[in-house]
């Protein structure tokens, strides 16, 4: 590996103070992206600035406005988090697919947002939840969607000076519910061929309140499928209209073919899994 | 270089490291603890799993610098005063190994599975060794290993 700088702060302006250099700093959560890319040379490092021992980025509880989750807060506890396997169950269902134990027993939550990979599993089901992102740097803090955050494959809308303090996911009204699934020809430890998140709250009618859905591996950054929400909004609930919408989901794709499957294969794809994913949350709400 | 102070295997040892030395460099080239192996260097086999605060990690993926006051456990600390761990005796039982390069990999992900969880069933065995790889005994002798430890361990 190349030599850089390394740090450990222990507070967060300690942190956005080291961000405000010049040169290339970069932050370690995980590492499990990150070592690698130092390794082979796909990133460069003049400084590495390991963010897991700053009390605000290990945050993990519930407050009036939803639920908090510190960016270096590892996916292993998130995944064993009470609140999160009752309220926010497509994101348990996500933390448990990124890699390995061992990764997700290393692995943050900001780490998987912040890499920015199109395939990262845990986004879509942030993104079904409407997700905010509060990130800072030494000049102040802001609050960004989630789904204004990626701005291409490995890239986000941070500044060089900025860090991704932690999510924010809005308290979930009663009769609502998510999920999130992916498909890869192995069992474990591959990366998506394509995934599918999605979060439905259903009026007392039976009408769909609000529908959310969002895929990865499908586009340069995860994308929401906004055509398919728009075609469950208002209406009763039925297999045929989650099959209407699954099939309006294809429209958000704009996949590419590679090793991992063709762009046709992944439509399809996107069609089982939209489908699929709204079985699911449908059936957790009605328990 | 950057000093740390860790334990490993209950032994206190103060190091100077260099920022871009992974924890399994420093434990194979440094603390000459080569139990522990090098398989792909890039998270995918799980020959270099260790034990930090308890939880797994591929070592391989880790900053030696990252580890200042953390406890680490290897395969040289699993065994116990010369008696080999249920985990190890059973692996040896069932022969649960050929080349034997996966092993120490195995057996740590294994204890930390059965610290857990006393009687996984086959599946959270197959899911929670799923970052571990073999490529010589097809896998079913190692769930088996695993299933007789836990056995051993509950009576
Ligand atoms: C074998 C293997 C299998 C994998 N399988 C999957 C999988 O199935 N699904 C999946 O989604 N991913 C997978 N990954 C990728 C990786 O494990 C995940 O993306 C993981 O969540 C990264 O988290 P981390 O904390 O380790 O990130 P790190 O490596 O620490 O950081 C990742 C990137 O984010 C930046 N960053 C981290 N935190 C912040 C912050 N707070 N502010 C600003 N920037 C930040 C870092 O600088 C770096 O560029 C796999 C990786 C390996 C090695
Ligand atoms: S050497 Fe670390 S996972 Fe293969
Ligand atoms: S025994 Fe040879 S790799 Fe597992």
């Amino acid at each position: 590996m190349p030599d850089f700088d390394f740090a450990q702060p222990t507070s967060l302006n300690e942190a956005l103070e080291l961000f405000a250099a010049d040169g290339e700093v970069r932050a370690l959560v995980g590492g499990t992206d990150i070592v690698d890319q130092l390794k082979t040379g796909r990133r460069n490092a003049d400084m590495v600035v390991d963010l897991k021992r700053i009390p605000e980025l290990q945050r993990l509880e519930i407050e009036a406005d939803g639920l908090h989750i510190g960016a270096a807060r590892s996916l292993t506890d998130i995944a064993e988090f009470p609140v999160v396997l009752s309220d926010y169950k497509g994101l348990a269902d996500s933390s448990v697919l990124v890699g390995s134990w061992q990764i997700q027993n290393r692995a943050g939550i900001g780490g998987n947002v912040c890499n920015a990979a199109p395939s990262g599993d845990t986004i879509p089901a942030l993104l079904s939840h409407e997700t905010s992102a509060i990130v800072a740097s030494s000049s102040g803090r802001r609050e960004i969607a989630l789904s204004d955050f990626f701005a291409g494959p490995g890239q986000t809308v941070l500044q060089k000076d900025e860090i991704l303090v932690e999510l924010v996911l809005p308290p979930i009204p009663d009769d609502s519910a998510s999920s999130y699934l992916r498909f890869i020809p192995r069992n474990e430890m591959d990366i998506a061929v394509v995934g599918a998140g999605s979060f439905l709250h259903l009026g007392s009618d039976g009408a769909v309140q609000k529908a959310r859905i969002a895929l990865a591996s499908v586009a340069p950054t995860p994308v929401r499928a906004r055509a398919a929400e728009g075609v469950l909004e208002g209406n009763v609930l039925s297999d045929e209209l989650i099959e209407t919408a699954a099939v309006a989901a294809v429209e958000a794709a704009t996949p590419i073919s590679d090793v991992r499957g063709s762009a046709e294969y992944r439509r399809e794809l996107v069609k089982v899994l939209t489908r699929r994913t709204l079985g699911i949350s449908r059936d957790r709400i009605v328990g | 270089m950057k000093h740390i102070s860790i334990t490993v295997n209950g032994d206190q040892h103060e190091l100077l490291v260099e920022a871009n030395w992974t924890l399994l460099e420093t434990l194979r080239d440094h603390l000459r603890l080569t139990g522990t192996k090098e398989g792909c260097s890039n998270g995918n086999c799980g020959a270099c799993t260790v034990m930090v605060n308890g939880r797994t990690a591929n070592s391989c993926l880790v900053l030696a610098a990252e580890m200042d006051g953390n406890e680490i456990t290897t395969i040289e600390g699993i065994a116990s005063q010369g008696k080999l761990n249920p985990v190890q005796e059973a692996f040896i039982k069932d022969g649960a190994l050929q080349c034997g390069f996966c092993t120490p990999g195995f057996i740590i992900s294994a204890t930390a599975l059965l610290q857990r969880n006393p009687d996984p069933s086959e599946e959270e065995i197959r899911t929670r060794l799923a970052g571990n790889l073999c490529r010589c005994t097809g896998y079913d002798k190692i769930v088996m290993a695993v299933e007789d430890a836990a056995a051993m361990l509950r009576t």
